[in-house]
């Protein structure tokens, strides 16, 4: 079983809902990168979504967009972001990491050359926005030889038909992008997510994450009621911008956010395993 | 376009050009995608987009070709067409694509020249990669990331082309090509001095390389070239590049 399976497998035996936070690789400067994916772990991340960047991010609004400029000036690559893997995977070989970025970085490097140096620096799924599962098949191979997951994700305007198709492209889990929208996107509304989610799981028995425009630790307890996985990414990158140049003030403001995620998160399945 | 009734946002992102309006226009239809059906003017993005606006824009080739067979009893024997996201030009090209004798030149901006790195022409410089949804020809670093462009001319400042381009270099249909600033500005006054129309710095660019085809063509010969859009929108660029106080 890949580390996501595990982990996914490991918190459904506890009734809890998995914390993914989101990162670009070297934003807002390359050396914070590391400790903190470390501390996120610590402060109650599950999963990390590390982004690599790209030039032209279309399904992202603007704090990822500019988060995505600071790493390429500071020189990211899609070789720096597997190093950072590599590294990080020295003194945590548990935390599932999911790499999120752009076709074109990919495509440039080739599909069976990318999926074995991110199969080698540890990665252990990959979420390609713009790469739709129908234009997939070679890179849905190359990923699953080297036993990454291919991660795809669902619109609120996802067609039942279309689901079905991810269903069968898809391994570690699915994505639940919860708006119409870019990432960092207004405030989402929980009932309409909630019941896309349950007609998600009609077609679809692996663990569905949900994403773009989750931003404090209420919104994270409430979509926990129908998701296996929280995902959140410009409330984190927003704090780091605001605090760019102090890595320790960094880590310590995301830890706190993903502190609070984790608690309202876990007590709200305690409140949902009471009532059930 | 104000004057059309349009609300116009000025792109504030990235570098800026034509490709971060791309990106701004994907990021409106994502998120008001119940309501927008058609997103950018250009014959790149995703499916259908490409295909749509070429058959919207083939009215260009379908009078073309009318008319100078109407004027001359047969058709031309080279088409010549402005190349950015590639409308104008798939436009002019498309109805005559079957018309084997018909030799087509699509005109990318070579803005400073090939050699200095600083243009505008994926066709005549650029690899094949995946941006705003196509599989095309575009201008990238060895990361795979999308390099800025440049080109005197906004239009034609996109760092890839249309998909059906890429296919009909490919196949060798169309033979592609580049002017740079010089020679788009120089073919601007030509046609403004000598027929009193002022072609848009981009269709510039397709006058440029039709005047030097047509010197190795015979008089007999015929070719059409697109004006693809007038000139007055460019005035205030051109007199500062060439210091004419308005």
């Amino acid at each position: 079983m890949s580390r996501l399976a595990d982990k996914f497998a490991a918190l459904a035996a506890q009734s809890r809902t998995a914390l993914v936070p989101y990162i670009m690789t070297g934003d807002p400067q390359t050396e914070v990168t590391l400790p903190l994916m470390r501390a996120m772990v610590e402060a109650g991340a599950d999963i990390i979504e590390l982004g690599a960047p790209f030039s032209d991010p279309m399904a992202d609004g603007p704090v990822i967009q500019q988060a995505a400029e600071r790493a390429l000036a500071n020189g990211v690559d899609t070789q720096q972001v597997f190093d950072t893997v590599r590294e990080f995977r020295k003194t945590d070989n548990d935390t599932p990491i999911v790499m999120m970025g752009y076709l074109n970085p990919v495509e440039v490097m080739g599909y069976e050359t990318f999926a074995r140096r991110a199969a080698e620096a540890g990665v252990d799924g990959l979420i390609t926005v713009d790469m739709p599962p129908e234009e997939g098949e070679d890179y849905i191979a190359a990923l699953r030889e080297q036993g990454i997951d291919p991660v795809f994700l669902l619109a609120p305007t996802t067609t039942e038909e279309r689901i079905d198709k991810i269903a069968a492209a898809a391994s570690g889990f699915v994505y639940y992008v919860s708006l119409k929208g870019v990432t960092g996107a207004a405030t989402l509304n929980v009932t309409e997510v909630a019941d896309r989610v349950a007609t998600i799981r009609q077609h679809i028995s692996l663990p569905v994450g949900v994403g773009f425009g989750i931003s404090d630790a209420e919104a994270a307890a409430r979509v926990s009621g129908c998701a296996d996985a929280v995902v959140v990414g410009s409330a984190i990158v927003k704090r780091m911008a605001a605090n760019s140049g102090d890595t320790g003030k960094i880590i310590e403001q995301v830890s706190e956010l993903l502190a609070s995620m984790r608690s309202a998160m876990d007590a709200a399945s305690e409140q949902n395993k009471k009532s059930a | 376009m104000k004057l059309l009734g349009a609300q116009v946002v000025p792109v504030e992102s990235g570098s800026k050009t034509l490709k971060d309006a791309l990106n701004e226009a994907m990021r409106d239809w994502v998120t008001n995608v119940d309501t927008t059906f058609y997103i950018i003017g250009t014959v790149a993005g995703p499916h259908p987009y490409p295909a749509m606006v070429r058959d919207f824009q083939a009215v260009i080739g379908r009078e073309a070709r009318q008319q100078i067979q109407d004027m001359t009893g047969r058709l031309p024997d080279a088409l010549v067409a402005c190349v950015g996201g590639g409308s104008n030009a798939i436009g002019l090209f498309h109805p005559f694509l079957q018309d084997t004798d018909v030799a087509m030149y699509g005109v990318e901006a070579a803005g400073d020249g090939i050699e200095t790195g600083r243009h505008a022409a994926p066709l005549c410089a650029g690899k094949p990669g995946v941006l705003h949804g196509n599989r095309t020809y575009l201008m990238e670093n060895a990361d795979g990331q999308i390099i800025e462009t440049h080109s005197v001319s906004a239009g034609l400042d996109y760092p890839g082309v249309g998909p059906e381009h890429a296919w009909l270099k490919d196949i060798g249909r169309v033979q592609y090509v580049a002017a740079d600033d010089k020679e788009a500005l120089a073919a601007f006054h030509q046609l403004t001095r000598t027929e009193g129309i002022i072609p848009a710095l981009e269709s510039s660019h397709a006058l440029a390389y039709g005047v030097k085809q047509a010197a190795s063509m015979k008089p007999d010969q015929s070719i059409i070239i697109n004006l693809s859009g007038r000139g007055d929108k460019d005035i205030n660029t051109i007199a500062k590049i060439e210091g004419i106080q308005l």
